[in-house]
């Protein structure tokens, strides 16, 4: 694993906020949203475009403040925990059948799906809360309890340490034949095939976990804000999701991180002196870095620095 | 009479009119090495297909020895010992050579792993040996479009043997290849084999890599086999001279 | 029955022929560029917000009322001449031959940037200008009112629709955007200017979005995420049909306007999920929609 970056990375996520406190609530989404492009990343290395992983983001989020409001469980961990099984299992069954499909088409069953949940989500308003969505309550921590501020702290520590298991993690997983497989998917499946492996079985495996990864995001997300919202599954949703992915650089695993703290910094900016034009500074900023960055900003040290960045 | 590894009887199938295998009858025994010869259009590349699973024939079975795998996918095909190269190299043009054969590897001695890594040395081990036997050591660490027609005829072909099959299937191995390299290349493909018992159906157009490696010669036309004999017999018979070979 | 079942027809088929102006500019330039355009939806809104605007000026200049129907047609023209070059020239040309997500990524920035520009021209309240349709009026038939408007926009659909077909298979321009279907690389080696091509067939499909957009204002007004609403729904329709397929948009956003219009009548929470089901269900029993083509692989 790159070690050096990504543990540059995290001390540089875990000082700022020392210095700018409110940095620390940013970083804390911007994680969160991360790791559900993390997701994304994934699948676009095999080819495939998931337009509508907003759809686990929101299962996420969504299983997490059922569990909270309905099952009355308060540990944060199992709250995240809920958010990942519902979201992993949703992600096989709805994998079965996607993975058959490729590219565009791919792309969206995928957008159809998250839109049928948004739906769901908006329109239920007795079980889903509808678009008032649900209050998701401070939960506790291994039978502590903490008021609001004190369990910000606490949940943005604990997600830096899950940071760091994930990105080693799903490094791992991306040199085993696994996971280098999804780019072979890419580049000649039929290949594949004649090696006598199942792609099918390869990019249900990715997909699964990509939907996993996106379900950890959003019951972070959504104990993050304290409040889930059916917006969470609409389809600017997803596409917001392969920007920070593409932004960042789907090369590596810490590229859709980067990305997502990259955007939810300029978000915050432009929150503050033009909030009015928020999409078009993100509208601009990704035509720049897909104009002059194609590894996005991943790439930027390399090109600064002028060393050929291995394209694996 | 021993069990034949690969018995194909009275394969038929067409495409939009076209009869691309009309009643095709083969047998290849262990350790044989066949070539099909043939005009153009004849249907080799068809025949080869509807013997990995890639095409489904309309009628007649294709048994691996005592196995019917006619309407088995190209996958389970594959694991039951039947490789196939291409007539264009098909590889994974992201990865480097050493890559995809690392792939090939795994894919024979443990691909469902999530968490260890491809390129592990006893992989390596095995890779290394597989492209120093034909010559691509030195240029492993290349992607495939980076090298020349030939080298990729070979690395596709060295992925179907990393699967350690019983019978590999070729697709004019040799075309695309100039023609000083050719025969050092099957020479030491066809070494290769024959030191793994490996049994080798191709197709191929050049008489004399015909003359030089084949144990029996299949001569195709119109979907199904003509003629077939030693390639002494097939290459001097002036039928096949006249309308196969093009020498009068 | 039958007579709650008619104007729930009419109702539906006005809503299909809003839909498929806007469904079938987008598979019209996915069949021909190849790119799925995340910003079309946004066309369809500023058509509609200029057509709103033109009337609202129209109106308040003391002109005759009757002008806003021409105030539609050239709101779509202005729409489409604006942005149509503009887009296709400066930003769509770079991503050729890049990968899908690049390409995709691109039309979606666009999209972003059109979505606060909307807001910063248009401001961020919602308008309605419904004078076209008042001014035609509503006829009875069978005991039952039907308005005009909706007629005619059922009309102009089925004129498009044709116009179409009959520009594609019969003019200069709509035989080389079929050759450029079929086969780009052959036409460009038969000297089409195969940028002209892009170029004039990126300005229609903005033409015809921005059209379904202004017709439709008079019925449903203006207000911001139009375009976001629009393009995820337009592009469910031409999934359904088969992208790239002209009848094919005209079949799916009939079905889909008529299954909506029965769902709010029977089931009114179904309503927004209909097009997605619709799309779901047709997708997995015909992946490339109703009318599409598959491309086999050879090896």
């Amino acid at each position: 694993m790159r070690i050096l970056p990504t543990l540059l990375f995290l001390a540089i996520v875990a000082a700022l906020p020392i210095a700018v406190p409110w940095l620390q609530f940013v970083f804390t989404l911007a994680l969160a949203h991360g790791l559900a492009a993390l997701g994304v990343a994934l699948l676009l290395r095999a080819g495939l475009i998931s337009l509508g992983h907003a759809t686990y983001y929101a299962l996420g989020a969504y299983a997490a403040a059922f569990l909270s409001r309905s099952v009355g469980v308060t540990d944060f961990f199992v709250l995240i925990a809920g958010g990942i099984l519902v979201a992993a299992a949703a992600g096989v069954l709805i994998g079965l059948f996607m993975v058959r499909y490729r590219s565009i088409f791919f792309g969206m069953l995928n957008l159809a799906v998250s839109m049928i949940l948004f739906a769901f989500l908006a329109k239920f308003y007795g079980l889903t809360g509808g678009t008032d969505g649900i209050r998701v309550s401070t939960p506790t921590v291994f039978g502590a309890a903490f008021d609001r501020k004190t369990f910000g702290d606490v949940l943005f520590y604990s997600l830096l340490v899950i940071i760091a298991l994930v990105t080693f993690g799903v490094t791992r997983y991306l040199r085993s034949p696994m996971g280098e497989a999804l780019s072979a998917v890419h580049t000649n499946e039929v290949r594949l095939e004649y090696l006598g492996i199942s792609v099918n079985r390869v990019l249900l495996s990715a997909y699964t976990l990509s939907a996993a990864l996106a379900g950890l995001g959003g019951a972070i997300g959504g104990i993050a804000i304290g409040h889930v919202v059916p917006e969470m599954a609409y389809w600017t949703g997803s596409g917001h999701l392969v920007l920070v992915a593409v932004l960042g650089g789907i090369g590596g695993v810490l590229g859709p991180l980067i990305g997502s703290v990259f955007l939810e910094l300029v978000h915050t900016l432009a929150a503050g002196y033009a909030s009015d034009v928020w999409n078009l500074i993100v509208g601009v900023t990704l035509l720049f870095v897909i104009f002059f960055l194609p590894q996005g900003l991943y790439g930027l040290p390399a090109r600064l620095f002028g060393r050929k960045e291995a394209a694996k | 009479m021993t069990q034949p590894l690969l018995k194909v009887s009275n394969l038929k199938v067409a495409f939009d009119g076209v009869t691309a295998a009309d009643g095709a009858n083969v047998t290849i025994a262990e350790n044989e090495f066949v070539a099909i010869i043939g005009p153009n259009g004849a249907g080799k590349t068809t025949f080869l297909n509807l013997c990995t699973g890639y095409v489904r024939p309309s009628a007649g079975d294709v048994f691996l020895r005592d196995r019917n795998i006619t309407r088995l996918t190209p996958r389970a095909i594959t694991r039951l010992g039947i490789a196939r190269a291409f007539q264009l190299p098909q590889l994974f043009t992201d990865h480097s050579i050493f890559d995809n054969v690392l792939l090939a590897i795994a894919a024979r001695r443990g691909f469902w792993q999530a968490l260890t890594p491809l390129d592990r040395d006893s992989y390596r081990e095995e890779a290394q040996q597989l492209l120093e036997l034909v010559g691509l050591a030195k240029v492993a660490a290349f992607r495939s479009t980076e090298l020349s027609e030939g080298m990729r005829k070979l690395a596709d072909i060295v992925l179907a043997m990393a699967l350690k099959p019983q019978l590999l299937l070729m697709d004019e191995p040799t075309s695309g290849v100039s023609s000083d390299e050719k025969f050092d290349i099957m020479e030491t493909i066809v070494r290769a084999l024959r030191a793994e018992k490996v049994a080798a159906l191709f197709v191929e157009h050049d008489m004399e890599i015909v003359r030089r490696y084949a144990d029996r010669v299949l001569v195709w036309n119109a979907g199904r086999v003509m003629a077939e004999g030693t390639p002494e017999d097939i290459l001097n018979d002036p039928y096949v001279r006249e309308n196969v070979v093009g020498v009068v | 029955m039958l007579q709650a079942f008619i104007p729930l027809l009419v109702d539906g088929l006005a809503n299909a022929a809003v839909i498929f102006f806007v469904a079938v500019g987008l598979t019209l330039v996915f069949s021909v560029l190849h790119i799925l355009n995340v910003a079309h939806g946004s066309f369809y809104a500023i058509g509609a917000y200029v057509a709103v605007s033109l009337s609202l000026w129209l109106l308040a200049a003391g002109l005759p009322p009757v002008l806003t129907f021409p105030a539609l047609l050239l709101s779509a023209a202005a729409v489409a001449a604006l942005f149509g070059p503009l887009i296709e020239r400066t930003f769509l040309r770079w991503t050729y031959g890049k990968p899908e997500a690049v390409q995709i990524l691109v039309t979606f920035a666009i999209f972003l940037i059109l979505e606060d520009l909307q807001r910063l021209v248009f401001g961020v309240q919602s308008f309605y200008q419904d004078t076209p349709m008042q001014l035609l009026g509503s006829i009875t038939i069978g005991g039952i009112m039907y308005l005009n408007y909706q007629l005619l926009l059922i009309v102009l659909a089925i004129v498009v629709l044709v116009g179409l077909r009959i520009l594609i298979n019969n003019s200069r321009m709509g035989k080389l955007m079929v050759a450029v279907v079929t086969d780009r690389e052959v036409a460009q080696t038969l000297g089409v200017r195969t940028d002209r091509v892009f170029m004039i067939a990126f300005t229609i499909g903005v033409f015809l979005a921005a059209l379904g957009g202004a017709l439709a204002s008079p019925t449903s007004g203006v207000a911001p995420g139009l375009g976001a609403e629009t393009m995820v729904l337009a592009f469910a329709v031409a999934a359904i049909g088969g992208l790239g397929q002209i009848e094919g948009a005209a079949l799916a956003a009939v079905i889909v306007g008529v299954a909506r219009a029965l769902a709010i009548y029977f089931v009114p929470e179904l309503d927004v999920v209909v097009p997605y089901l619709v799309m779901l269900l047709v997708l997995l029993v015909r992946p490339y929609g109703l009318f599409g083509r598959v491309q086999a692989r050879r090896v």
